[in-house]
Parts: C-alpha cells; structure tokens; sequence
C-alpha cells in the first residue's frame, strides 16, 4: 500500500496481514466478542501521513525497576522467577529499537491485581504484575518476572486460561501496533482455550515462547524466548500514482 | 588419541550433491517471517496500560486545546466500560511528531499527538488541539482527523476508525476517506459534535449505526 504526496514524496506503506494467518476480531468460542465484534466488513483505508507515522514512546515512560517484576514494594514476588526476553523485528527482518514494550499478567496463583477479579486465590503483596521495557538498538528486550498461573474464566463451565502475559507494542508507526499475548511451550489448556484457538492453526505457533536452557540461570531462574515480529513495509515495486516524481 | 584436524582422505568419487541441486546462497525472494497474531486485552489491561498522562495528546493549558469525549456501545446498546482508546493525529500545522514522516518530524510545543484514555468512568476522554490538514496523495488536503484505535475484552484485535470534525464541512466534503464511504449515514457515524469542553463522538462496536472501521 503506497501513496504519493503532492509534493510527490512517496511514502513506503506495510504490509497487509494476511486473513489466512491473523486472529479474526470475533470468535464464536470466545462469548463476549458477540456483541462487540463489528459485524460489517471494515472499509479498505489506504495508508496515508497520519498511517505510516506513530507516537515516539521511550525511555521516559520507563521507571527503574520496571523491568523486574519480581520486586516490588520491598519484598519479592511469591513464584517460579523466569527469565523472558526476545527480539521484536518487523516481518522483513529488520530489527526494531528503540521501541516501548508494555507487559502485565496474574500472578503465581492466576489472581490479578484489578478490582475486577474475583477469583479466589491470594493475592501476592510484592507482586502488581507490570513491567515496561524499550527494546536496544538491536529490537532486543527481556524482562524478569514469576511465571503466571492459569486462571478460570467463567467463558463456559470448568474455563482456564492456559499462563500467558498480554504484551502491548507500539513499533514505529501505527499499523505496526499490537496487543497481543505470549503463552508457555505444552501448556495442557491449549485445547479448551477460545481465546487461543481463535488465532488460525497455523499461527499459533507464533504465540509460543520457547524454553531456553542457555540463558536459564543456574541457581536463580527459567528463561523462556520469545521473538515478536510486527508488520513490515512494503516490499514489492510500485509505480507512483501521478507523475512518478519520487524524492 | 590425538587427532590431525588437516588430516583429510583424498576424495575418490566425484562429488554428488544430495539433492542434485545446490542452492545460490541468495535468499530466492525477499526474507518473510510471519507476523505475531494478535489477542485481546481483555479485562485486566488497566494493569499494564495506564499511564497517569494517558489522557493528554497536548499539555494541559495548551492553547486552542480541548477536549474529545465519548463512549463506547456494544450491540446491545450497553456502555463498554473496560475499553481502551487510543488516538494518533497531525499537529495544527498538519506534521506529525514521528521520524516516520517523509517531510521530517515536526515538533509542535506541547504536542503528542498521542493519547490514550479507557472507558472505566463509562466516558472516554482525550485532551488534544485541532490537527491540521495533510496531503492526501492525490494532490489534494485531508479534512482534519483524528485515527483512533479500540482495544478491549471482547475485540481479538484492535478496531481502526477515525474521528473527523463536524464544524470542518467544507474540508471534510473534499476528503478523500470521507468521499469514500457509501452514504452520509456512514459519514455521520465518524463526525464528533461540538460541545460543552470541545467534541463529542460515541463509538458503536455493532448496530444500526455501527461506526465505519478501517482495515489499515
Ligand atoms: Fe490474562
């Protein structure tokens, strides 16, 4: 998807997910898209300045110790204590820094700290399950956390959602944003999950971390792996639409 | 026993690839990885996703600047109360605050461009000022908008639309986007009214007057 500027810029577009593999806005499985899942087919919107641009969101939304969930409020988290880092590319490769990765989940027992679970399992004072990272200069990122338990969700009778972390991803320009969640490698709630299935069998995959025992650290912690990949430009040839001026 | 790592036997058959062809080394098309699918953010992402200047697309006290409020319907008619709405927007100049922007970033005083804001009151609510208008592509202006993202349970992924300006008629009458769309009623479902601090606009997941989505 590309365009031309009157002053005859051109400006390189991203890529078009494709339906085969993307996580369709509504599921049946999954009750509550039923009533909020648009129903008309959305209208085609050429990306123009404002759709291949996007917010600079950095170092100044991270605080110190935004990084290790495990401590917080003077004391450390109740869990196994993992490891999670990775790369976010974009889908030609290409590395992307400098990026704001947004991360939270439940803690050790699957509870979370939000007034609107009510799942009765403790809640852990050293543990508020946020974290925020920006990527380096090499897209990498990782944080240290405890490994979420699953949780019941009450979508249908005996509902568990298997661990995940819901992560939240800007990129560099709007179409490459993402909200989106990370699971663990054979979790068992796999096949009773909506939430899960309602990515195409052949993506899933993608939303697996892989264990990691190189960077597992002895006597201390897990490490899972798991690299993002967000929408990349363009890449086929264009012609310009007017007078093929390119600057 | 120690051994010779140069102490390599003649080669007395010739060489057979395994697969009868070798490769150039040269990828044959360009790289592609596929894209991380998706998922919801379902209830919780008050944890991850609140910043305490979400709201604030321009500095509070930013001249001109005022506010866009609105809420979010389901199909029933029901207030979405655990939504998340993001927006993205030119400066009054018509730049935008990114490196992305072929003409340069722009940097316009007390100006994101950004703002998020959830739904938990029942209202959303972002500060911002009047973008200005930006090349279309086809030698023409857009009409002032505003591209705004829906996140929330439900949504397995994001929802796109815009929000244009409805005391902007003449501009918006010659946009592109807006010329596009089938009928007024369509129209109608992106135009945010002026009011009380600034503009309203209420954002229907589903319905009679479901708002316009975009597929970016
Ligand atoms: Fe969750």
């Amino acid at each position: 998807m590309t365009g031309t500027t009157s002053s005859g810029l051109h400006l390189p577009g991203y890529q078009r997910e494709d339906p085969a593999t993307r996580t369709p806005i509504g599921s049946a499985g999954y009750r509550s898209t039923a009533l909020r899942a648009p129903l008309r087919t959305p209208v085609d919107l050429p990306q123009r300045l404002t759709e291949i641009t996007g917010p600079v969101l950095g170092e100044d939304r991270i605080r110190p110790g935004d990084a290790d969930l495990t401590l917080r409020n003077g004391g450390e988290a109740v869990g196994q204590r993992i490891l999670v880092y990775g790369r976010v590319l974009d889908s030609s490769g290409r590395p992307v820094p400098d990026a704001l990765v947004e991360v939270w989940q439940a803690n050790a027992s699957g509870r979370y700290r939000h007034v609107v679970d009510t799942f009765p399992a403790p809640l852990d004072p050293h543990f508020d399950g946020l974290g925020r990272v920006v990527t380096d200069s090499l897209g990498r990122y990782e944080f240290m956390t405890i490994k979420p338990g699953a949780y019941p969700w009450g979508n249908h009778h005996n509902a568990w959602r298997p661990a995940h972390i819901h992560f939240s991803l800007f990129g560099r320009a709007f179409p490459q944003r993402l909200v989106t969640q990370m699971y663990f490698p054979d979790d068992p709630l796999f096949g009773q999950d909506p939430i899960f299935n309602a990515i195409p069998a052949a993506a899933r995959h993608r939303a697996i971390s892989r264990y990691d025992l190189e960077r597992t650290q002895d006597n201390w912690a897990l490490a899972f792996e798991w690299n993002i990949v967000l929408r990349g430009r363009d890449q086929t040839p264009f012609e310009t639409e007017d007078d093929g001026d390119v600057a | 026993m120690s051994v010779n790592p140069l102490d390599v036997p003649d080669v007395t058959e010739p060489y057979q690839p395994r697969s009868g062809q070798r490769g150039t080394g040269w990828l044959t098309g360009p790289l592609q990885l596929g894209l991380t699918p998706s998922a919801t953010v379902g209830p919780y992402l008050a944890i991850g996703l609140t910043w305490p200047d979400g709201t604030w697309a321009a500095e509070e006290g930013a001249e001109g600047g005022f506010w866009i409020r609105g809420r979010v319907f389901d199909g029933a008619g029901e207030v979405v109360p655990d939504a998340m709405v993001e927006t993205w927007q030119a400066d009054p100049e018509g730049g935008f605050p990114s490196p992305e922007d072929p003409r340069g970033a722009s940097s316009y005083p007390g100006f994101r461009g950004y703002a998020r804001a959830q739904t938990s009151t029942g209202e959303f609510g972002i500060f911002t000022l009047k973008p200005g208008r930006v090349p279309d592509g086809h030698g023409g202006l857009q009409s002032p908008h505003v591209d705004v993202s829906v996140f929330a349970r439900g949504l397995l992924d994001r929802v796109v639309t815009r929000i244009y300006f409805a005391d902007e008629a003449e501009a918006n009458a010659e946009d592109v986007v807006l010329r596009s769309l089938p009928d007024d009623a369509a129209r109608q479902t992106l135009l945010a009214t002026p009011g009380e601090d600034g503009y309203t606009l209420d954002i229907r997941l589903q319905g009679e007057r479901e708002t316009v989505f975009f597929a970016v």
